[in-house]
């Protein structure tokens, strides 16, 4: 295909928009950074003065050290959950064709589309009666409800791949199930359900909405965390709240790097297509 | 006798794909049916059962206090521009894009604020467009501004923050359709000497049109559940109480669950509302894209 003189320019016009978006994104990030580095930022492009104290003051002040270890729990309890009760599912979903199968599907598919805001307040009123919300079991219950269904949408292609034969081959030589799935086809799987743990992971960290609606002062991870100190702006300094953000953002980032080790930055939106 | 009946049941199970293995599906449509079909049924019921008047209460109070039935309307004036120009936007960067041998490095910076989600990027935003921030002194600096704009504690703060978390995801959501059309297709409309222009409208448009039609339907309810950054970044009280921060105080400032659950159905009844026209205007305009491509 020639180029025309008009597709250069249109193509450099969408190079521009990109770039000022990229830019304007990088921007954002490097002043929280720079921020939580900064000892005073006031009419000048860089503050007078470099330090990190407001890293060791959000140490303390917002017990940094609590919070962290609940996010751990919290993540690690979802990430364990949701691949031993998503990948069975995904395996029965790939393998058999049963009545109702497409209903389940449906069941799979919704809350991945509806909104967790949406889900999020009658999920909330329930656990609340059911004792749970305020817990560390309330927050962890809320959030297997976007992840369960995300792990099996992403491995059902993944064990689709596996040759049904290895399969029959194990059962004719004795295997059961649990024996078929520890010695077979989570060896097989592994790449899938790397994928798909350390996506939960990444979503599970950044999830706010559910753990901000469950979460009671014991039981919040990160992001609720910042999100308190945000709207709480004022009461401490903003140098500490973004020593706060940066922490947050290298714990998000560390593993969104490594998962993108597994997969294209493209599926993380796209999961919810079909 | 009952040993065998059992056999036969199970062998009849089995043919209609019933069995053990089948089981393995029931632990994860328990964890969806509990935690989120249930509450949704139980939040529906509560709706109806209001603290005070009649079953219908909850619902004549929303559509009848501007102050909770206005939040609809300043939901949607944020909503829909900004899905509206995400979309639109990410087309024309999509098509190009696509043509690029090294996606991965823009693809991977894009990703990065829709991972950090939209409390990171409040607080981002805050620095970064407050009088004082780099994008206020570079306007400044370039003299396109001789004061700081105001851009936080209002609705642009709030809009800004829904491009940049959105436009990523419209953006690499097109991307994945883009990359699913032949390009043959578009080179057969070249060899047959129709132009760039004409090669989007009557080829490529046609084409993507039922992506895009989801892209809409995904971006307007991702903006329309809009909550965090309304908040922190907008004025909470006036231009961006939005439909999440009523529900949210009738449930957590007010422990009025019933209302609650009413504004949670009334904003999940609106998304539905906009989703459906929007499919359904998919599959009547769009009925058959090869049809046109005759012409």
């Amino acid at each position: 295909m020639r180029r025309h003189p008009g597709e250069l320019v249109w193509s450099a016009v969408i190079w521009t928009a990109v770039a000022f978006f990229v830019v304007n994104l990088l921007a954002m990030i490097g002043s929280v950074v720079v921020n939580s580095f900064g000892t005073r930022w006031f009419n000048s492009w860089l503050p007078s003065g470099w330090t990190t104290r407001w890293y060791t003051l959000a140490w303390d002040e917002f017990q940094l050290p609590a919070i962290l270890w609940v996010t751990v729990e919290v993540v690690g309890a979802v990430v364990v959950l949701s691949g031993l009760i998503g990948v069975p599912a995904a395996y029965a979903m790939a393998r058999r064709n049963f009545p109702g199968k497409q209903a389940v599907m449906l069941l799979f598919l919704l809350p991945l589309l509806v909104p967790p805001i949406t889900y999020g307040i009658p999920l909330a009123t329930v656990l609340y009666q059911a004792g749970l919300a305020g817990t560390i079991w309330g927050v962890i219950l809320a959030n297997l409800v976007p992840t369960v269904p995300f792990v099996v949408l992403i491995m059902i292609p993944f064990v689709e791949q596996i040759d049904p034969r290895v399969e029959h081959a194990a059962r004719v030589f004795g295997a059961r199930t649990t024996g078929l799935f520890t010695r077979v086809l989570v060896p097989l799987l592994t790449p899938g359900i790397l994928a798909a743990l350390l996506l939960v992971l990444v979503r599970t960290i950044a999830m706010f909405e559910l753990t901000f609606l469950t979460a009671g002062p014991t039981s919040q991870t990160l992001v609720v965390a910042l999100y308190y100190a945000v709207f709480a702006a004022g009461v401490r300094p903003g140098q500490s709240i973004d020593a706060m953000a940066v922490v947050y953002m290298v714990t998000t980032l560390v593993w969104l790097l490594i998962a993108l080790r597994f997969v294209n930055p493209s599926q993380i939106v796209a999961r919810a297509k079909r | 006798m009952s040993a065998a009946l059992d056999k036969t049941l199970r062998w009849r199970l089995r043919e209609r794909g019933l069995d053990g293995v089948t089981l393995l599906v029931l632990p994860g449509v328990l964890c969806v049916l509990a935690l989120f079909f249930y509450p949704f049924l139980y939040g529906l019921f509560l709706s109806f059962a209001p603290k005070q008047g009649g079953w219908m209460a909850n619902y004549a109070r929303f559509f009848s206090d501007p102050f909770l039935y206005d939040t609809i309307g300043t939901t949607l004036l944020l909503a829909v521009p900004v899905t509206l120009l995400n979309v639109v936007l990410s087309v024309p960067v999509a098509l190009r894009v696509r043509l690029l041998h090294r996606q991965r490095l823009l693809t991977t910076i894009l990703v990065v604020p829709i991972t950090l989600g939209t409390v990171l990027v409040a607080e981002g935003l805050l620095t970064y467009l407050g009088p004082r921030g780099w994008l206020n002194r570079a306007l400044m600096e370039f003299g396109l501004t001789t004061a700081p704009v105001r851009l936080i504690h209002n609705y642009w703060g709030v809009m800004l923050s829904l491009f940049i978390t959105g436009f990523p995801f419209t953006f690499l959501l097109t991307l994945s359709y883009v990359t699913g059309i032949d390009p043959s297709l578009e080179q057969a409309g070249a060899v047959l000497g129709t132009r760039a222009r004409g090669r989007f409208f009557r080829i490529l448009l046609p084409l993507l049109a039922p992506g895009l039609a989801v892209t809409l339907a995904l971006a307007f309810v991702q903006a329309f559940s809009v909550f965090p950054s309304a908040i922190l970044l907008g004025a909470p009280a006036g231009p961006t109480r939005v439909i999440s921060i009523a529900a949210y105080q009738a449930a957590f400032e007010q422990y009025d669950y019933p209302m609650a659950s009413a504004i949670a159905m009334i904003m999940a009844a609106v998304q539905v509302v906009i989703v459906a026209a929007l499919l359904g205007a998919r599959s009547l305009v769009f009925r058959g894209p090869a049809s046109t491509g005759k012409g």
